[in-house]
């Protein structure tokens, strides 16, 4: 393993996040959230998920990027507020201890690539060697999705249906 | 209302983008099979092809006409992908079992990659009619209507 590439990754990662929070002006926070997930969807490839990190970079950094652009273009493009209010206490003291709490969680998480992790030994093998004989789908990410989980599939299609008909319901008025 | 783009560089680059783009859309989305794609990212990137005609040559230019016209097209991916499990349903099968699309000369591994294909373009479809009508919604009012009362 080398560390030639993936520090730097991740620090721009922590770097574009906390900008993308502090930053006043809201078009710099959204072109920011974008850089942020384009070096996530970075990331992704770096940890082998190829298809989530080509549905993070068109979908992440290109089509929410535009979502929110048109978002700001209808309401106010500056942050007004001359001083942000103070973080309530209990957050100041919850939050680091959660960190904590889910980096000690961490060290019992197995080891990335772990053949013999629980994920890894339930099912996924049968559908690994299975997939190409069942399905003439050489991308087993693709023969899952559409094929041995197609109704899972389905369903997030009536998601992404449902979510354009709300969004035509309530911002598609006749302005009287 | 959304006007043609001024520069000229803006709209001799869509010219030629544009239809590389929508190349590429196709491509990403019949090779999710083979490698990265599919048909969610497929259908993105198509819609995102319609929206830059429309961004760059206004919305009354007739390269636009397409765009708009898919706008009325909400519901057919979810159309397809269920009509391919209604399909399977008739060939005897459970609900989106592909081995019982009733295809003659195919073998049953066979069936079940025509079966991803369809439900692909499917997704993609589906995808790709609400991205545009999201943004549509969320940015024209004047489109909306005028595409309505056409």
């Amino acid at each position: 393993m080398t560390f030639a590439y993936e520090i730097p990754l991740l620090i721009l990662l922590l770097v574009t996040a906390a900008g993308a929070i502090m930053v006043k002006d809201l078009m710099s926070a959204i072109l920011l959230l974008g850089c942020y997930s384009f070096f996530l969807s970075l990331v992704w490839a770096w940890l082998g998920a190829v298809d989530v990190a080509f549905v993070e970079a068109v979908v992440g950094a290109g089509l929410a990027t535009v979502l929110f652009l048109l978002t700001l273009f209808g309401t106010q493009p500056k942050d007004g507020r001359l001083r942000r209010p103070p973080p309530p206490m209990a957050a100041v003291i919850a939050l680091p201890l959660l960190g904590v709490l889910l980096l000690y969680a961490a060290k019992d998480l197995p080891a990335f690539g772990d053949p013999t992790s629980p994920a890894s030994v339930h099912i996924a093998p049968t559908y690994l060697k299975q997939s190409y004989q069942d399905t003439h789908t050489p991308n087993v990410v693709t023969s899952v999705l559409m094929d041995y989980r197609s109704l899972d599939t389905m369903v997030e299609t009536v998601v992404i249906f449902t979510a354009g008909i709300a969004c035509a319901l309530i911002l598609r008025r006749q302005s009287t | 209302m959304i006007r043609p783009h001024d520069s000229i560089i803006v709209q001799s680059l869509g010219r030629f983008l544009v239809p590389v783009i929508q190349i590429f859309g196709l491509y990403v989305l019949f090779f999710g099979q083979y490698g990265p794609g599919g048909g969610f990212v497929g259908g993105v990137i198509l819609g995102t092809s319609l929206l830059l005609t429309i961004l760059i040559f206004g919305h009354s230019a007739s390269r636009s006409q397409l765009a708009k016209k898919v706008l009325h097209g909400d519901g057919v991916g979810m159309l397809i992908y269920v009509g391919v499990g209604g399909l399977c349903l008739i060939g005897g099968g459970e609900f989106l079992n592909y081995a019982n699309l009733d295809v003659p000369g195919l073998e049953v591994a066979a069936r079940r990659s025509l079966g991803i294909v369809l439900t692909q373009i499917g997704v993609a479809v589906d995808v790709a009619v609400t991205a545009i009508s999201i943004i549509f919604s969320l940015s024209a009012q004047e489109i909306i209507e005028d595409s309505i009362n056409e």
